[in-house]
Formats: structure tokens, sequence, C-alpha cells
């Protein structure tokens, strides 16, 4: 198994330098320099390439992906100049509060995914089952920001209940005891990811069922209660293990959409806002975190699966 | 799901008494049988053609205006105007209809640009194996780390969007979910007997893939690009939502979402609810297209 994690984890090393060659290439192409956003728009091209001279942003483009690179590990991912701020200073302030969020839905959507798969599988076919399954179905289908809107017009407009918009302080307490402007947020987004989980958790709990050990325990009288608890449980909670470690990249890039349409100071809403202030560089570093972060998601699934499940151990 | 009997014989085959078994029906049949009997699927099937016909055909019908006319803004839903108008005088029910369009074209071309890439990838990859496998196979799996909605917001906020560009953009990273698929299939596909038997009758290796191994692990690649389908109009109606996507003159249900929402709390349900609903209806059609397929080819690989 050790090989198995070493050679798993060699890939991933690879897979992200590939990742940090693709951003570098985009960077280059898109915003080959800020000269323009430091010197002003009407520079002229002497002292545009005069910039570019003394700061090395006319050097060959590998000289500047190995200095790229270089900054990358001692963990400066680029410098906004149109915020005058580090893009490391930016997610900083940040980042917090979008692992709130995140981890948040991810434990309540876990925590009620799995017994409502369960539940499902056991239920199979009946009225109980089919609705679930077709409001995870129509869930799925909804664009995000449409089941936004819709809370905010029933819940928040409408029938006024909760804030239309998620808390603006940067106190990580109040935010966490404000659940009048928190509910909507952390509800929608564990709707979300409920209806995805749901599904794969009922069909691993239908396969598990069907499995022999079930129908041993079943005749050897094992109460029903038992039954799931003891045997089901476990077994048809492994692909949740998969299913969270692809989650977390979300963790931290920040639920974009999310927090744009609640007004959640995050990193989704750092996104945006760089979006329409066409700020590249906090574009592109936010993309290379939100790639790793998916290669670590994904290598911690599998190690977590290889760990979990001892069926695969001998790979 | 576990095989309760595999000795008798499959559906669809008559079995007279104390004689010879008829013809086999052929797999695909058989498929097409199962998915005729699956309810949902043919409402989604239908479903996804009354929305190409609605898009495709209806503006011939129906001539809403599609002028701007600040005469009549915000007009809610009444005689001229059966879905009312939006805030620049457009008529809702026609700019459904073209906007309709972008969506189905970005869709339908993204997918087609996936598979293509992708067939053509998995099969290179899975059929040469060793270094050449491996490399390719790491470039998909670069592209598969970065979020893909990230990339194409940074595109489009640079290059501005078009049709063309978003499906072009959408397609790159869209092939290597059908590549590694293909590469599975034909991993596996490659060590039968057949194979095994068209070299020997001096088939080329080309030929082998082209004639062989693609035709047959085509199968999953339409399942993927049915759930390709969906995912590029999400994609296409959140870019339009957060105001990066297709911009006038060129008509999108997520532009029209975006004009939409500041107009939510006059109570211009109108300019919303519809689209969404629309949305909503296209991408369910899709997965449950999707689901469907996949359903019937299980029936079809059981049958192999």
């Amino acid at each position: 198994m050790t090989a198995y994690l070493v050679r798993r984890t060699a890939t991933a090393i690879v897979v992200l330098f590939g990742v940090s060659i693709f951003i570098f290439f985009m960077l280059h192409l898109i915003y080959p320099t800020p000269a323009i956003d430091v010197l002003g728009s009407h520079a002229n091209r002497f002292s545009i390439n005069q910039w570019n001279r003394q700061h090395g942003f006319d050097a060959p483009w590998l000289q500047q992906y190995l200095h790229y690179v270089g900054q990358l590990l001692q963990g400066n991912l680029g410098y906004s100049y149109k915020l005058n701020q580090s893009v490391a200073a930016l997610f900083q302030e940040r980042w917090l509060r979008s692992a709130y969020l995140a981890g948040i839905t991810l434990f309540l959507s876990v925590v009620i995914a799995i017994p409502m798969g369960i539940y499902q599988a056991v239920r199979r076919n009946k009225l109980s089952d089919s609705v679930l399954t077709t409001g995870a179905f129509v869930t799925y289908a909804m664009p995000d920001f449409f089941l936004y809107l819709l809370a905010i017009q029933l819940f928040a407009i409408t029938i006024p209940i909760f804030s239309y918009e998620a808390p603006q302080t940067t106190s990580m307490i109040s935010i966490i005891t404000d659940w009048r402007a928190m509910t909507l947020p952390i509800v929608c987004l564990t709707l979300l990811e409920l209806a995805g989980y749901s599904r794969y958790q009922r069909s691993a709990a239908i396969e598990t069922l069907a499995e022999d050990y079930i129908k041993t325990a079943r005749a050897k009288g094992l109460p029903e209660r038992l039954v799931l608890y003891r045997h089901l449980l476990r077994n048809a909670s492994l692909p949740m293990i998969t299913l969270v470690g692809l989650s977390i990249p979300v963790l931290l890039a920040g639920n974009l959409i999310c927090e744009a349409v609640f007004n959640y100071p995050g990193l989704g809403l750092l996104f945006y806002d760089s979006l329409g202030a066409a700020d590249y560089p906090v574009l592109l570093a936010y993309t290379l975190v939100g790639a790793a972060l998916t290669i670590a998601g994904n290598l911690i699934a599998d190690i977590g699966l290889t760990v979990a499940d001892p069926r695969i151990r001998l790979v | 799901m576990t095989n309760i009997a595999p000795e008798l014989p499959p559906v669809g085959l008559r079995v007279p008494e104390g004689g010879e078994l008829g013809q086999a029906q052929p797999s695909w049949r058989l498929a097409m049988r199962e998915f005729a009997e699956n309810k949902l699927a043919v409402a989604g099937l239908a479903a996804l053609v009354f929305f190409v016909l609605f898009c495709y055909l209806g503006p011939l019908v129906y001539h809403g205006s599609l002028a701007s006319d600040l005469n009549s803004t915000n007009l809610p839903p009444g005689p001229g105007h059966p879905l009312g108008t939006d805030n620049q005088g457009f008529d809702v029910l026609a700019e459904l209809m073209v906007g309709g369009q972008a969506a189905l074209e970005i869709g339908f071309l993204s997918a087609l640009i996936g598979i293509v890439i992708g067939v053509v990838w998995g099969a290179v990859s899975g059929f040469a194996g060793g270094l050449l496998d491996g490399f390719l196979m790491r470039i998909v799996d670069v592209l598969l780390s970065i979020p893909f909605l990230f990339v194409v917001l940074i595109l489009a906020v640079r290059y501005g969007a078009t049709v063309l560009g978003l499906s072009i953009v959408i397609g790159i990273f869209t092939w290597q979910v059908p590549a590694r698929l293909v590469r599975g299939e034909v991993l596996t596909l490659r060590v039968r007997d057949f194979v095994s038997a068209a070299r020997t009758a001096g088939s080329g290796q080309f030929r082998i893939m082209t004639r062989h191994l693609v035709p047959n692990s085509l199968g999953v690649v339409i399942v993927t690009a049915t759930f390709s389908v969906a995912d590029a109009i999400l994609a296409v109606a959140t870019l339009g939502f957060l105001g990066f996507g297709l911009q006038y003159p060129t008509f999108d249900w997520g532009d029209m979402l975006n004009n939409g929402i500041s107009y939510l709390q006059d109570g211009y349900w109108w300019q919303v609810y519809p689209v969404g609903i629309c949305i909503i209806v296209v991408v369910l059609a899709c997965n449950v297209l999707g689901d469907a397929l996949r359903d019937a080819l299980d029936v079809r690989l059981r049958r192999r």
C-alpha cells in the first residue's frame, strides 16, 4: 500500500506542475505585463518597455515561468495592481469566512445524505423514495442561482423571516451566531449538495442491500435496525468518502455564486469583484488555488478510500 | 444488480415448444424497448424535441417584438404579449425562443467538440499504452483539476462571449471525461478475441481502432454527451446571470435572468420565472435522458 501512496502522491505533484504551466500560460496570454496598470493607460511604448525590462517582464517565457514557480513556492501568489495589495493578503482576509460556509454545508449535507440515502434505498420505489428522488433530481437540474433567488423571494421578501443578505461583519463570532442572515445561504447550499450526494448514497445503499451478508444477517434474526446500523451503514458510506474528498476544493475556493448572490464577504465574492475589475493576477491565482485544492481533494479521496476499504488495499 | 437466472433466454426471444430457438433480437432493439418502457425518459426526449421546435420554429410562427420599444417596457402578461415585456420593451416569449437557440447551440456544439476530441484522445491513449498513454492521461488529469467555471469566466471577461467562443471553451473542458471512458473501454476491448481475429486477418492498427474499438465504446460516450449538454446549458446560464455571458444583440436565457432579477422586488415575476423554468426543464430533460440511456446501455451490455 505504501508503494501505491507514493505513486499516487507523485502523480499529484506532476499534475500540480502541469496546472501551474497552464495557469502561467493563461496569465501570459491574457495579462503579459502589469505595466499599463502601474504606469497608467496613457503611458507610451518606450516607458512600458523600460518598465518591462526593469521588472523582468521581457525575459524569455521559460525564465519567467521559473521565476513564477519560485515565487509560488515561497507563498507569493501575485500582486493585485488594482487593489494595491498582495493576493495572498487578500486571500488571508477572507478565507476563514468561505471555509466556515463551505465547512458547515459539507458537514450538514453529509450528515443528512447518509441516512437519507439509506432510507430511500430501504423504502425503494415507495412514495417517500419517489418524492425524495424527484426532489433531488429537480434540485440537481436547477441552476444554483435560481434556488437562491427562490429562497430569497419566498423567505426573505414575501415572508420576511430571514435576511436577504448574508452578514457583512468581519468577526467570525458574529457570523456564526447570526442565524437570521446565515440560514438561507447555508440551507440552500446544503440542499444543492444534498441533491448530488443522496443520489450516490441511494444507489450505493441499494447495491449493498443486495449483498449476501445482509441476507445472512436478516436470516440470523437480527433486528432490522441493527442490520442497517451495523452492516449497511459502514459499507454503503464508502462512496461518500470519495464525494467528500472531491468537494474539498469548494471549501476554500469559495462558493462563487452563493457568495455573489448573498453578498457574503468571502473568497467567492472577491473573485466576482475581480471579474468586474478585470484584475487578472487575483483571478488566476484564485484558479491556481482552486486547482491545487482539487488535486489535494482527489488525493485525499483516493487515499481515504484505500484506507477505509480493505478490499482495494492490494493495489 | 445481481443476475438472478442467467440460464433463462433473453427477453424478446420467443421459444417455441420443442423446436429451435428463433432469431435473437439485436441488442440495440432490446435497448430501445427498455428505453421506450421508461415513461420518464420518453417524456424527457419529448421535452427536448419540444424545446428545439419551440426555439427554432417558434419565431416563424410567433412574431413577438424583438425591437427595443421603450413605450411598452415592463408590461405584465396580457393581450399582445403572452408573457409580458422586459425592461427594454422586448417581448419575453420571443426572447425565450431566440435565447433558447443560443443555449441549445452552445450545449450541443460543446458536447460535440467534447466527444470528437475525447474519443480520438481516449482511443489513441488506450491503444498505444505505455509512455504515450501516461503522458496523454496526465494532460487529462491537469485539465480535470482546473475549475472550469473560473477559466470560462476569465476568458469571457477578457475576450467577450460569443456562441462559437463559448462552445469552444466549454468543449475544451468537456472532452476529458469521454477520453477517460473511451480509454477504459479500449483497454478492456483490445484483449478480446475479435481484435485478435481482426489482427490475424491483416487489419492495420488504424483499421482496428476505427472499425472495432471506437464503435464499441460509443455507448458510454453518448451517455456522457447528454450530461455534457446539460452542464453546458447550466454553465452558459450561470455565466449570463453573473453578467459575463452573451450580450445584446445575442439573446440568451442567462442574460434575461440577469436583467430580470433587478425587477423581482417590483413584482415583475414574468421576467424571471418563465426563463428559470425553461432552463430547469431543458436540463432536467437532458439528465433524465442520460440516465435512461445509461440504463438502456446496461441492458445491451448484459446481452454481450
